[in-house]
């Protein structure tokens, strides 16, 4: 069972290096969750079944799921026209399905009775770590819980989309403004006071001086 | 632990430790530093497992869920921001947030 160990261990030393040399994320992303793979069978070694278990479904399952759908969303892979047409390079695929497949030889040695089906030595069950969890720790359950509900909070404050269409169309629109107020300085003092009767209300009021210069330069031709 | 020597296991988890702290100082991509924080998180995950697993009580293992907790609360709000940044700036690169403005 030492040799598990070490060979796993040395399966993720090599896929961390891999995470922190990689050009684009994706691969990154794959090469780390083979990292946290072996880290998971590590674990096992150690006598931590439950915990070797909720890292292969809580941090390869969801939190690196959560990365990828991140790295789509964004989009910024460069030559992204081009994927698909090296990916039968052997360079490409030979040293990921090289550590997958001694994770899976290994799994399948533990598996065949080769090795203990059971974790070695003295492994602390996901029995007594419930226990411990829920009577010892429940203050640190409660607190656990008001965070992820912070974090949520805050996750859906900070990607608002009306809040990002706002922080993106206000940089541009506002560079632009200026550089038309320092060419029609005039003009465009005399339309901000001439663009209450074209905006309705309020939203005039607050974007005053953002978005008049097309009215207000409308308005000045129609009177000149 | 009987066979897996204590100090194996922590030097793993040092090893990991180190390689996710090069990532951050080396990499300028921002996706890339969150990674490495979380290869980060990870390492010291599995030392506080080592150590619950060397004296054989249950707490290492409660620590590595209250971790796991945070990180996961911590790459929601850092990808959050990663959109915000990217939305806002059109790029990934970390100097190119190196301004505060209200």
């Amino acid at each position: 069972m030492n040799l598990v160990f070490y060979i796993a261990a040395a399966v993720a030393v090599v896929s961390t290096t891999m995470v922190i040399l990689q050009a684009q994320a994706v691969h990154a992303l794959l090469y780390l969750i083979v990292s946290l793979l072996a880290v998971a069978l590590v674990l096992f070694v150690l006598g931590a079944p439950l915990v070797a278990a909720v890292e292969v479904i809580v941090y390869a399952g969801a939190i690196l799921v959560l990365f990828l759908f991140v790295v789509m969303m964004l989009n910024v892979a460069p030559g992204r026209h081009t994927v698909g047409r090296g990916w039968l390079a052997p360079r490409n695929w030979a040293l990921p399905t090289l550590l997958v497949a001694v994770l899976l030889g290994q799994l399948l040695f533990v598996l065949s009775g080769g090795g203990p089906t059971r974790s070695p030595g003295p492994a602390i069950a996901p029995r007594a770590v419930g226990v411990t969890l829920f009577a010892q720790y429940l203050l640190g359950v409660e607190l656990s819980a008001l965070l992820l509900l912070s974090a949520m909070v805050g996750a859906y404050h900070l990607g608002r989309r009306d809040r990002v269409s706002m922080l993106t169309s206000a940089e541009p629109r506002r560079t632009a403004e200026q550089n038309k107020a320092a060419e029609f300085a005039g003009r465009v003092t005399e339309s901000a006071e001439a663009v209450p009767p074209h905006g309705n209300g309020h939203a005039a009021g607050e974007a005053s001086d953002l978005p008049p210069l097309p009215g207000g330069v409308k308005h000045g031709q129609r009177t000149a | 632990m009987a066979s897996v020597p204590l100090e194996s296991a922590l030097a793993l988890a040092g090893v990991l430790f180190t390689l996710g702290l090069l990532g951050l100082l080396v990499r300028r991509n921002i996706l890339f530093v969150l990674m490495s924080i979380e290869i980060m998180l990870n390492a010291a995950g599995l030392a506080l497992v080592t150590a619950g697993a060397r004296w054989q009580q249950p707490d290492g293992q409660v620590m590595f869920l209250f971790m796991l907790t945070m990180a996961a609360a911590e790459v929601a709000v850092g990808l959050a921001l990663v959109l915000s940044v990217y939305h806002r700036l059109g790029s990934l690169d970390t100097d190119a947030a190196n301004r505060m403005r209200g």
